[in-house]
């Protein structure tokens, strides 16, 4: 018992633990305290089984599927989902710019695997962004936006490496 | 991109139509602030669930609720619970919204449950059980359904259609070069990332509130009014941000907005929230027709067609949904861009016993246009002719009449097209290239081969024949006393991005910047119906529309509140606020009008089915492993003429995502049925869409021709590039193996198995 009350993690800044309730239960899913218990609904579930990626949120600056982690593997974790995400990070602007977001249901989880690739390669190839994507699925754009969107980003002066 | 004309004298206005501006649901959607309808919750919310059957028809017998359970304290539907009618209202009135007795496929809808706790309600929904007597013999295939192989329904057929022209016996007796071909192409899924879902409730005024994912809010309302026995008065529909639809939000919502109206009804008026995962709504929800095309061409030495004599039959599943309007687009699409003084198309919608199918990009054209072109590319081959070069010859051209007998006018010029995709792609070179690359790595035992192919085609724009006029879509502009301005329509924002365009031609016509112009929440309450939003119509259609109210309220601005004919932002808001301080409304209304000299008699598939076609040519490059039959897209060119432009970002955007759906309809996405005709791999790890690892960029390019009947000239589309990626990306895998590969998807085992019917070569 009592790791369920000594769970402890941060989410976009805000520290959440089993002890005051903010952590209902080791065994949920994070998709679900994010949507349903913190009602951050910008993480999107498009499968429930970890292929499409819409769900994706940022794990100690990795991306992971948020249907696949049960909370009680994030003791001691910083977690990052769309709303975590500063507002002056160029991806947000480089997205609206290119088109790349159309239906919008993928594009938290997009661009947040476009983060992760960024803060390990400031300065990616096409072919790396094309893998580093690979894990989330769009429908609508054909990715070739999403591509240009991800590489200007990363070629905006100024941007914090 | 010429200068932006924003009409009405208004040429520098920023936004117009032409202007790349950036779609205006972006910020919300990046922010992941715009809300569909998972994320709604309600107070009291209760969640729905659905009982299907198992067995590929039959009738249920018995509804056997398991031990363990306070059945009580459930929400329990069927079909005697339903107040009118039971049946969607599509075209016709087969399909019940709930399984009585007798049902026709599997997975047809049969009970509903709803209930507070989510968890609960999956474990009771596993613990119902329908007793079913099968159908003896279900039909799952178009061959066996027409041989009468079994019976879904009186002789198999939704519908029988037939296009002719000229004299087929005689075109026949004049070729020289017959070429005759089966081609068939597999049931696609949609996968919109956001699986469809439904919230319905009664409100305080007792109206019944039904919200949620779906492509033509008036379709669900004319389900729900029929099923619920309310009028429209007391029922509305309200759209939420929608996660991408391609046709696969079309029918299918009316189903799931019934069923939430009919749990939140016996729930007392409480929301009730129906939204499917995955598997659901793969199992359950419509697919692209399978086809199965006949095609007999043949040509005179020089290449010129002499007939065309085409049979074309898509799989309907088991009720008849949108299957006979499907059809009649495939059946006009059959014979391609091209001239042929004697033809015939054959088409017919069969019953199955799969779950019905129904609307997806494209429509039936890409089926019938992936059917003619590798027709074309195995004509030219008994001609000795490049593929290019026949498609040269017969292409239709000003002056010329297409099979349905419609006048090509002096707007097409698709030679240009051609040349401008031919340079783009560096057609020819890369041709001879691709031959000399596999001739060396043959010789040399090497396994990689490459091969480019290409398409040409057009797609017509708006319903077919005179569905416009049928529809007669109405929309509105009305404006505030700040001189905000509001598009009023039912066209839903799904991610193709109307929101935008259709603001952009209402800020064009009125002079004003684009941010005072937005588009009114979709509700049926609220706005007229614009007629669905499919069938690459919204932008040329509605466009016209919307653009024709926003004259006439420009119009009345002037006549009555003095706006002056050359107004900025504030003059404009000057005449709303005057106009508003004497009148209680400002507000302008327009209805289609359709354009002169389009004539189409439905009974003998004569005259003019579209009143625009885009027109494009689209070029693949595929690297094969002939060890590992792993086939990778290595290039992809796509050339289309579309009129005037909008927005270029959108547009493009558009055309990469349409041509990425058919690279996927080509070469990954197989739906794998089980012993019952349901989807054995109804999950996104087992059927496969591209991902950034599969695809490069796509390189898009466009022509403006005066030609579009839309706003400035503007034509449908949205569907244009579902078309053109199977048949290139065939006929270039054809051209890197030498085999005669007639079937989408073409996944490595098809490659392997036509590698292994080639004849030996002499350098393996």
């Amino acid at each position: 018992m009592n790791f369920a009350r000594t769970l402890a993690f941060t989410l976009n800044g805000r520290a959440l633990s089993g002890a005051d309730g903010s952590i209902a239960s080791p065994s949920m899913r994070l998709l679900d305290l994010l949507r349903l218990q913190a009602g951050q609904t910008g993480t999107k579930e498009g499968c429930g089984e970890g292929e499409c990626g819409a769900c994706a949120v940022l794990v100690d600056g990795e991306v992971v599927n948020s249907c696949l982690v049960p909370v009680g593997q994030l003791h001691g974790c910083t977690v990052t989902s769309i709303e975590g995400l500063p507002r002056t990070d160029p991806l947000l602007e480089a997205f609206a710019r290119a088109g790349a977001t159309q239906c919008g249901i993928c594009t938290p989880g997009m661009i947040l695997a476009a983060r992760a690739l960024l803060d390990r390669r400031p300065d990616p190839s096409l072919d790396e962004v094309r893998e580093a994507l690979a894990g989330n699925l769009c429908r609508c754009t054909g990715y070739t936006r999403i591509y240009a969107a991800v590489l200007d980003a990363a070629a905006i002066p100024g941007r914090d490496a | 991109m010429s200068s932006p004309d924003g009409g009405d004298g208004s040429r520098a206005t920023r936004g117009a139509v032409g202007a790349p501006v950036v779609r205006k649901d972006a910020t919300a959607k990046i922010l992941g602030q715009a809300r569909y309808v998972d994320d709604l919750v309600y107070p009291g919310m209760l969640y729905g669930g659905t009982v299907r059957t198992r067995s590929a028809g039959g009738t249920i017998e018995r509804i056997e609720f398991g031990a363990g359970f306070d059945w009580s304290s459930f929400v329990v539907v069927s079909a005697a619970d339903i107040p009118g009618v039971n049946a969607t209202q599509m075209i016709e009135q087969d399909q019940p919204v709930l399984a009585a007795e007798r049902f026709r496929h599997v997975a047809e809808p049969v009970l509903l449950l709803a209930h507070p706790d989510h968890g609960l309600l999956r474990e009771a929904l596993a613990a119902v059980t329908l007793h079913e007597r099968p159908h003896p013999a279900p039909v799952f295939s178009i061959d066996d359904a027409l041989a009468l192989r079994g019976e879904v329904c009186p002789g198999n057929v939704f519908r029988d259609y037939l296009m002719s022209r000229g004299d087929l016996a005689a075109g026949e007796a004049s070729a020289d070069v017959v070429f005759e071909g089966r081609f068939e192409t597999g049931a696609q899924e949609h996968v919109y990332i956001e699986p469809q879902g439904m919230i319905a409730h009664v409100d305080g005024g007792g109206v019944l509130v039904v919200e949620g994912s779906m492509q033509c809010p008036y379709y669900v309302l004319g389900t729900l009014t029929a099923v619920t026995g309310r009028d429209a008065g007391s029922v509305r529909v309200v759209h939420c941000t929608t996660g991408g639809g391609f046709g696969g939000k079309e029918e299918y919502p009316s189903h799931i907005a019934a069923h939430a109206a009919l749990l939140s009804l016996k729930a007392g008026g409480r929301p009730v929230k129906l939204v499917y995962d995955r598997a659901e709504d793969m199992l359950a929800t419509p697919k692209r027709h399978p086809s199965r095309t006949l095609v007999r061409i043949g040509a005179r030495r020089d290449g010129r067609l002499a007939f065309l004599d085409i049979d074309f039959a898509l799989d309907g599943g088991a009720y008849t949904t949108l299957s006979p309007v499907v059809l009649s687009r495939g059946v006009i699409h059959a014979p391609g861009p091209y001239a042929c003084a004697n033809a015939r198309v054959r088409g017919r919608a069969v019953a199955t016993s799969h779950p019905p199918n129904g609307a997806f990009r494209g429509f039936g054209a890409p089926q019938g246009i992936f059917a003619i072109e590798q027709a074309m590319d195995g004509l030219a081959r008994e001609l000795g002719m490049s593929p290019l070069e026949l498609r040269r010859v017969n292409m239709l051209r000003p002056g010329d009449r297409s099979v349905p007998g419609q006048l090509i006018d002096e707007t097409t010029d698709f030679d240009a097209v051609l040349d401008q995709a031919l340079h783009e792609s560096d057609y020819l070179a890369r041709r001879e290239a691709c031959a000399a690359f596999n001739a060396a790595n043959e010789a040399a035992g090497q396994p990689l081969r490459k091969g480019i192919g290409l398409s040409t085609f057009h797609h017509g724009a708006g319903f077919t024949g005179n569905g416009e006029v049928v529809l007669a879509s109405e929309a509105r502009v009305r404006a505030d006393a700040d001189g905000r301005v509001e598009v009023v329509a039912s066209s839903s924002e799904m991610g193709q991005g109307n929101t935008t365009t259709l603001c952009q031609v209402v800020a064009g016509a009125l002079g004003l910047p684009l941010e005072r112009v937005t588009q009114a929440a979709v509700d049926t309450h609220d706005v007229p119906d614009s007629g669905p939003t499919v069938a690459s119509r919204t932008c040329m259609v509605v466009g016209l529309i919307v653009e024709q109210a926003a004259r006439r309220l420009r119009a009345e601005l002037i006549e009555k509140a003095g706006l002056p004919a050359a107004a900025d932002e504030a003059a404009f808001a000057a005449a709303c606020a005057r106009y508003l301080d004497g009148h209680p409304r400002l507000e302008a209304q327009a209805r289609y009008e359709p354009p002169a000299n389009i004539v189409w008699d439905e009974a003998v598939f004569e005259g003019s089915p579209y009143a625009s076609y885009a027109w494009a040519c689209y070029v693949a490059e595929v690297d094969i492993d002939i060890t590992t039959c792993e086939i990778a897209l290595s290039s992809f060119t796509a050339v289309q003429e579309i009129g005037r432009v909008v927005n270029p970002v959108i547009a493009a955007g558009q055309v990469e995502g349409g041509v990425v759906q058919g690279i996927g309809f080509a070469l990954f996405e197989k739906v794998v049925r089980d012993e019952n005709g349901a989807m054995a791999n109804n999950r996104m790890t087992n059927y496969i869409i591209p991902t950034t690892a599969d695809i490069p960029p796509v390189r898009v390019f466009f022509q403006e021709q005066p030609g579009g009947v839309g706003p400035s000239g503007a034509k449908g589309l949205g569907e244009l590039p579902m078309d053109g990626p199977g048949p290139a990306i065939l006929s270039a895998v054809n051209f890197a193996l030498g085999t005669r590969i007639a079937n989408l998807p073409v996944l490595p085992e098809d490659v392997m198995v036509a590698l292994q019917s080639l004849p030996a070569r002499q350098a393996a």
